[in-house]
Formats: C-alpha cells, structure tokens, sequence
C-alpha cells in the first residue's frame, strides 16, 4: 500500500482497534487474567477458565443456543422458501407492495420484536392461552419473525434472476413440474438457499434482545449468559470465557458455510412472470403463513400499545412525552427519542465516512486493503455484549468514561461492516482506467475520486446511510452496557420499561416501540424506494 | 437535481449533529465537562441512584432543593441487587454522587470493589416477610403455612411467589432466611420448593405487584415474599386483607453513601444528611414501606395495629454473607432455575 493510503487506511483501522479490538482484549486479558473488575490480577489461571467450561450452566447455553438457532433458521426456511417462489418468481397484483413489506422484519430491531411477541403471547395476550410465554417457541418464533424477511431476500432475488427459459425447456422434454423444481430450480438456487440458511443461523445465535426479553430468567444461550454472569454475579472471567466460546462458534460457522461474504441487502428486485389465475391457491398457500408470521405480532403490538386501564386510547403515545412516575426512567421517553436520534445520525455519519474509505480503498484491490476490510468487519463476529463491556471497562476511566458518544462510537462498530457491504460493489465496479485516464490528464487523487468514484458511490452511500442509521436505531445489545440510566436511548429505556410492572410502564413500552418500529421501517422503505427505482432508471435507460 | 438533494441531505445530517452534539451537553452534568476545562465550575446539580422502588414525596425533595441550592436528580438503574452490580461495573466513572438503598445482604460486595467514599449510613429497615392473602386462606381448607419449611411443600410451594436473590435484595434476604432457618437442610427446602411449582419473579414488583392475590392486585398468587410493613397499605374500607408471616423474617437495614469519584462530593453529604433528617426520616413509612433508622421518629399509628416487626427476625453474621453469598446464590440458581 502507498503512504497516502496507509494514511486513509489508518482511520477505520484506528477507530475498529480503538472500540473493538481494545476494549475485547480489555475484556479476555482481565477476565482470564483473574483480576476480575478490580484488585489485583492473580495471573492466568488454567483451572479456573476449564471449570467455567464444563460448568452445566456453560454446557447448557452452549446447547440452547444451537438448537434455538437450528430450529429458528428451519422454521425460517420453511415459510421463507415458499414466500420467496410467490413473491420473487411470479408477478401479481399486490406482491410488490408485500415484498416490501415482508422485508421489513429484517430491519426491526430485534427489542421490537421481542416487545410485539411479549405482546401477543404474555399472559394478557391474545395468544396467551398458548403458554408460550417465557418458553423456547416464543423464542423460535420470534427469530423466524426477522429472518423469514432474510430468506426472502437472498433466496428471492436469486429465484427472480433465474433464466425461466431452463425451466421452460425441461418441462418442454416433458418434465413434471416437481421434476423442474428438482432438477432445474433447487440447483440452481442451492447456493443462495445455503447462504441464506447460514446467515440465519448465525443471526439467531448472535441474538441477543429477543432471547433476554423472552427467555426471562430460565433459558439463556451464550450471548445472554455473557451479560447474566457479568451483570448478575460480577464474574467477569466467565463473561470472557464465554466470550471466546462465542468468538470460536461463529468463526466456526463463518469458515464452514461462507456466511457473512454474501449479506444481500436489497428487496429490489426484477424479473419474474405473470402468475396464473390457477396458481392463486398456490400463491395463498405459499404466501399467508409469512405473512402470518408477520402480521399477528405486529397487530398485537399495536392493540397493547393502544391498551390503557380504561379501554383503547393515543394515552400511552401521549405518556410518552411526561416525566415517567416513580423512577421508571430518568428522562420521558421523548428524550431517549431524541438521544437515540441523535447517536443515530452520528454513527451513519462516521460509518459511511469511515466505509467510503475502506470501500475506495477496496476498489484498488491491494492486499492491504483486503487486511482492511476484514478488520472492518470484525465486530459482526464479536458478540454486541463483549463489545459493549469492554467499551465499558476500557473507557470508564478515561475522559471518555460515562460520556455520551460512546454510544454512537459502539453503534458505528455494529453498522460500519454493512455500510462497507452496501457500497463495496459500486466501488468495485469504478473502472481501474477511467481512474487511470483522469490521472494522466492531470487529475490529483483527491479531483479523481471526486469525479469517477464519488459520482457512482454517491447513491449506494445513502443506502448505506439509511441502513447504517436505521441499525444504530435499533442496536441494543452493545447500546445496553453504554447508555447511562440518565440518557437513555429508545432501546434500553424499551427494555426498562418492559420489566416495570404496572399497566402504564407496560403500555408506554409498547408505545414507544410502535414509535421505534415506524422510524426504522420508514428510515429503510424510502431508501429501498429509492434504491430501487434507480436501479429501474438504469436497466430502462440502457434499454432506450 | 441531484445538487439539490445531496444538499439536503448533508443539511440534514448537520442538523441531526447539531443536536447529538446538544443531547451529549445535556446529558454530562459536570464529570466531563468539568474534568477537561481548566476552572472547575461549583456543579449545580447532585444525582442520587438508586432502587425501582425509590419514591419520596415531591416536597420534600423541593424544600431540598431549596436548602441547598442543588438540583436533584435520581436515577434507578434497577433493582437493589441490580443497583449494586451497576455501581460496581461503572465504579470508575460512576453513575452519579450518591447512593440510597443499598441494604446489608448486598453492601460488602459495593464496599469491596471501593464503591464508597467514606461510611455507609443506617437509613431504615424492615422485615422482609411472606405475607398471604386473608381472603384466599379464609374461603380455603388450608390453614395458612406456619413456618418457612412448609413454603416447600406440594400445598404451598405452588400459591408461592419469590423473587431470584441474584436479583433481587428482598429475595436474597429470603434465602439469607431459609439458610437461617435449616442450615443443614436449606438446598433440600429449595429443591423441594422448585419441584413442587414456586413462582420466581425478577423483582419484587413483579411479585408483588403482578402476582399477589390481595385485592388491589387481582395476581394467582396467595403468599408472596414482601415486608412486615406491607399489610398497612392494604387496608380496604378499615379492614386488613392481608398479613406477614411473622416467623419468615429477614431484617434488612438500607444504606446510604457518598461514591467515590463523584462530581459533587458535597452535593453527595447534603443528600445524606436529608435522607437521615427527621422530615425525610418520618415520610419513610409511607412512602417506602420501611422504618426509620434515627431513633425518635415517630411512625404512623396503623403501623403499630397492621405492621408489627417480627419479635425475633432471622439473621445471618454479615462476614458469613460476605464469605458465602455468591455461592449460596450460584447453589440456589442450580437448584431453582436450573
């Protein structure tokens, strides 16, 4: 690598050390070197790191963790693939506005979810007669709730890109259609299905609010019990244990499946056939369990937010805006709205500044820059909880300790891997000799860049934007360890809120999480919107 | 076109800075602020953190204000155990200047990690206690339980609602009383306790609250682990619809404490000095259910009719808790949640 880049390098680089790397060292090195949260280190202790291991606890949130993931990415398959063939391969009225609809879960933060389930199954809920509250198929539920919209997305722009002339010539050699379907379509799919069945996967058992919320204090897989052994018993050397444990699970799945290389983030998508009046059942049949899945939640949700003592009224929304009663919450929740608005404009800002770094840096293919990139997208490896207590633990106290921005810091860690992914394609695709014929008409680097890379980066980094703050809205998990009692941000004061008794905590939770949901849905459908009808602008102006 | 709406876009994102950077000035009373500029401002303002289950009346807290000059503001980071493991995480640069409601099962773990500036001042104190519904027991053949040990058994263990002592500081004490109670036979009692369906809440709201059958509350459960002051304010129409257990009893004793590192020490001893002042002292009752610590306050006259303190309230030797309570709360964790 030149020295300039070196020098842009060192930005994304510095900042992924300074609030990733630092801080889980901070985390391994006192946990495992037995110093604990103070006094003084009693240096490594083998016995002591092998005991938490073989723990029952330990073996037990080892196990829950891959049979919650397993079964929540096969029901999320189960109704995913299906939805993906009606909605992706076939055209008909109204399944463009339900493809954008049905990719929203995937973007609701995971708290949402997890209040719209307490919502519907909690025992004053609609489906409470179920007795799924606190149980596993609450949980599996809920993570197939986000991550059907995964499979869609994945498996569906990969149904809607093939070439339906193959399909045509094998029914052609008289083919049954169960034949195609066997012999065309799952090959050719296989690879997207794979990938989709792994990002899944690794998105379930990295989940983090869902199982807390759900699981209450009986099931608890490694990212939970991560947070349960620091938070409930101080014991950071199981934490850091347990961090490892996390750390070797998922690079395992990484390195197995290739997760993580193919995150498709756009519902955009072309192509497909008309449908036909006879496949109308099918298309039912295909389609209403996700949307199920979907819409229960979602309405439960809203129907509790609208709950009150006395019937169905805006009170909770309006509740919002006052001082919550007996310390509930330092601030009104208007307040953790504007806190977490705030953090989030800040994080988008530095992930797209710092991504647009990296990605330029990308686009000239050095071996540096690859080093770069997978420092970058470290932290979606590393457990949200790690990172937020060692950003706790490392900062505290420094003069950043308490302080405000490392909320926005630790968001920008969790949105800059896939604000890099946003934008890495459109900087891939600059011409190396467009770059080179600016050059040699005289053009410094920085009127270069300005000029060929910027102009095709320009729309992809306001996807990235959206997506980047839309994830910082969301985060909870990393936010949850940082955010101070007295400026909460939406999620953490949800979270609050969820676990205060009484029929107004409860309801303003509820509340402000319709208020959350709506921010970040709106946040992405305008950018996906745009996203998309740029993407037609070009495929028909290259057309004419 | 285009121009037109990237500049829209960067003046948005200025704007959306603009006001993270005001949120983050709202949000950093002094510690920061105070510690990078050169002259240290006299803070204005004193945080007190502690418990969900904090309330004072709000004039009282305004003739505070007035006395002293400072702005109060309090901040709960969760229950009593939850209290104390924040204090102990965010030690270093700690969640505010004072600290109200950490209690004797729980203190020597804050005051180990060097939480505290200074001593830790008595406050007040209660007895955690079972209490039971008066109605159900009356309407039903079952005699209400005598003794902590029946609280184990298929009759009672199911119309039983605790809170977790990991936490929880009204549960702890009641494992602190279990263990009191049958030193040799207290993981026996839970483990029969668990078989046999007792309830396990997060917080002692969420027992209380949620769960307790008494008619303000309309919850499943008859017996509920809360305090021998609880039954006063379940009075309907001049009758009693509750009682404490009084042979289950846990003597807790509330703390307060200036932490160290804080931004306004002096805010912080203000604060302590209002806690143990005869007018906050006499509003403790009513407003926390607990007694006052300062000898000669008087507390109110139902009291004496409805929450009578257990004669003799189990305890255990606070270098004994600190030895074992970590242990005895992983043992009850195995045995209980599983």
């Amino acid at each position: 690598m030149r020295p300039a880049r070196l020098l842009l390098a060192l930005a994304p680089a510095a900042f992924v050390a300074a609030f990733a790397l630092y801080p889980v060292g901070v985390v391994l090195v006192r946990g495992l070197g037995g110093d604990g949260l103070g006094g003084e280190g009693s240096g490594l202790d083998l016995a002591g790191t092998l005991a938490v291991l073989t723990e029952p606890r330990t073996l037990r949130a080892m196990w829950t963790t891959v049979y919650l993931s397993l079964a929540g990415t096969a029901v999320s398959l189960l109704l995913g693939l299906p939805a993906a063939w009606a909605l992706y391969r076939l055209r008909w009225p109204g399944a463009r506005t339900l493809r954008s609809v049905l990719s929203v879960p995937f973007v609701l933060p995971t708290i949402v979810v997890a209040a719209a389930f307490t919502a519907l199954l909690g025992s004053s809920g609609p489906m409470g007669w179920l007795g799924w509250d606190q149980s596993p198929a609450a949980i599996v539920a809920a993570l197939a709730f986000y991550n059907v919209s995964v499979v869609l997305r994945v498996v569906g722009t990969a149904w809607a890109g093939i070439d339906p002339r193959r399909e045509a010539a094998a029914a052609t050699l008289g083919a049954s259609n169960w034949q195609v379907l066997r012999n065309v379509t799952l090959p050719a799919l296989l690879p997207a299905i794979r990938s989709a069945a792994a990002v899944t996967f690794l998105f379930c058992a990295t989940s983090y609010g869902v199982v807390l919320v759900l699981g209450g204090s009986r099931i608890a897989t490694i990212e939970t019990e991560i947070a349960l052994q620091l938070t409930l018993f101080l014991d950071l050397r199981a934490a850091a244990v347990l961090a490892i444990v996390q750390l070797v699970f998922v690079g395992a799945v990484i390195a197995l499946t290739g997760a993580g290389r193919t995150v498709g983030l756009s519902a955009a998508a072309t192509g497909g056939r008309r449908a036909r009046a006879a496949q109308t059942p099918a298309i039912l049949a295909a389609t209403l369990p996700a949307v199920a899945l979907f819409a229960v939640p979602a309405i439960a949700l809203v129907e509790r937010s609208l709950r009150t003592a006395d019937g169905h009224s805006l009170a909770n929304f309006a509740g919002l805006l006052a001082q919550p009663e007996r310390a509930a919450l330092a601030v009104p929740v208007g307040q953790a709205i504007l806190n977490s608005l705030a953090a989030g404009a800040v994080a988008a800002a530095l992930a797209v500044g710092l991504g647009l770094l990296v990605v330029t840096l990308l686009a000239h293919q050095s071996r540096g820059a690859r080093a770069l990139d997978g420092i970058v997208a470290l932290p979606l490896g590393v457990s949200a909880v790690v990172i937020g207590i060692g950003v706790l633990l490392a900062y505290s106290a420094t003069a950043l300790g308490g302080s405000w921005w490392l909320v926005p810091a630790v968001q920008t860690l969790v949105a800059l891997p896939l604000a890099v992914r946003a934008m890495a394609p459109a900087a891939r695709a600059v011409s190396p000799r467009a770059r080179a014929a600016a050059a040699s008409l005289g053009a410094g680097p920085w009127r270069v860049w300005r000029h060929v890379d910027w102009p095709a980066l320009r729309a992809p980094a306001g996807v990235a934007a959206a997506f980047a703050f839309a994830v910082s809205l969301g985060e909870f998990g990393a936010t949850s360890f940082v955010a101070r009692p007295d400026a909460p941000t939406l999620t953490t004061a949800i979270y609050r809120l969820l676990g205060r008794p009484g029929i107004e905590s409860v309801g303003q939770a509820f509340a402000a999480s319709v208020v959350l949901a709506v921010m970040v849905a709106a946040v992405m459908m305008v950018s996906e919107r745009a996203a998309s009808a740029r993407a037609l602008e070009r495929e028909w102006g290259g057309r004419a | 076109m285009r121009t037109t709406r990237t500049v829209a876009a960067l003046g948005a994102a200025a704007i959306a800075i603009t006001l993270a950077a005001c949120t983050a000035a709202d949000a950093e009373p002094g510690s920061t602020a105070s510690a990078t500029s050169g002259a240290p401002e006299a803070p204005s303002e004193v945080t007190l953190v502690t418990h969900d289950s904090f309330y004072l009346p709000e004039d009282l807290i305004a003739s505070f204000e007035a006395e002293t000059g400072f702005a109060l503001s309090v901040v709960a980071p969760g229950d009593a155990g939850a209290l104390v493991n924040q204090l102990v995480l965010t030690q270093d640069a700690p969640l505010g200047d004072v600290v109200y409601g950490v209690d004797n099962t729980f203190a020597s773990r804050a005051v180990e990690a060097g939480v505290f500036e200074g001593n830790l001042a008595e406050v007040d104190y209660s007895d955690v206690c079972l209490n039971y519904d008066l109605a159900f027991f009356a309407d039903s053949s079952l005699e209400p339980p005598a003794t902590i040990a029946d609280i184990a058994t298929p009759e009672y263990a199911p119309l039983t609602s605790v809170t977790n002592p990991a936490t929880s500081s009204p549960g702890l004490a009641f494992l602190l009383a279990t263990v009191a109670a049958m030193p040799d036979d207290w993981e026996g009692f839970w483990a029969d306790a668990a078989g046999n369906g007792i309830r396990v809440t997060a917080s002692w709201s969420d027992t209380y609250y949620t769960d307790f059958s008494a008619p303000n509350y309309g919850g499943d459960y008859p017996i509920v682990l809360s305090y021998a002051s609880s039954p006063p304010f379940e009075v309907v129409d001049g009758e009693p619809t509750t009682a404490a257990l009084l042979d289950t009893c846990f003597r807790q004793v509330e703390y307060a404490g200036v932490l160290a590192n804080a931004a306004n020490p002096s805010g912080a001893e203000a604060v302590v000095d209002w806690l143990l002042s005869d007018e906050v002292q006499a509003a403790l009752p009513e407003s926390m259910y607990v007694y006052p610590a300062v000898d000669g306050v008087d507390v109110p006259a139902d009291w004496a009719a409805y929450a009578p303190l257990a004669e003799s309230p189990f305890s255990v030797d606070p270098a004994e808790i600190d030895a074992n309570r970590e242990a005895w709360i992983e043992t009850w964790t195995d045995l209980v949640i599983g």
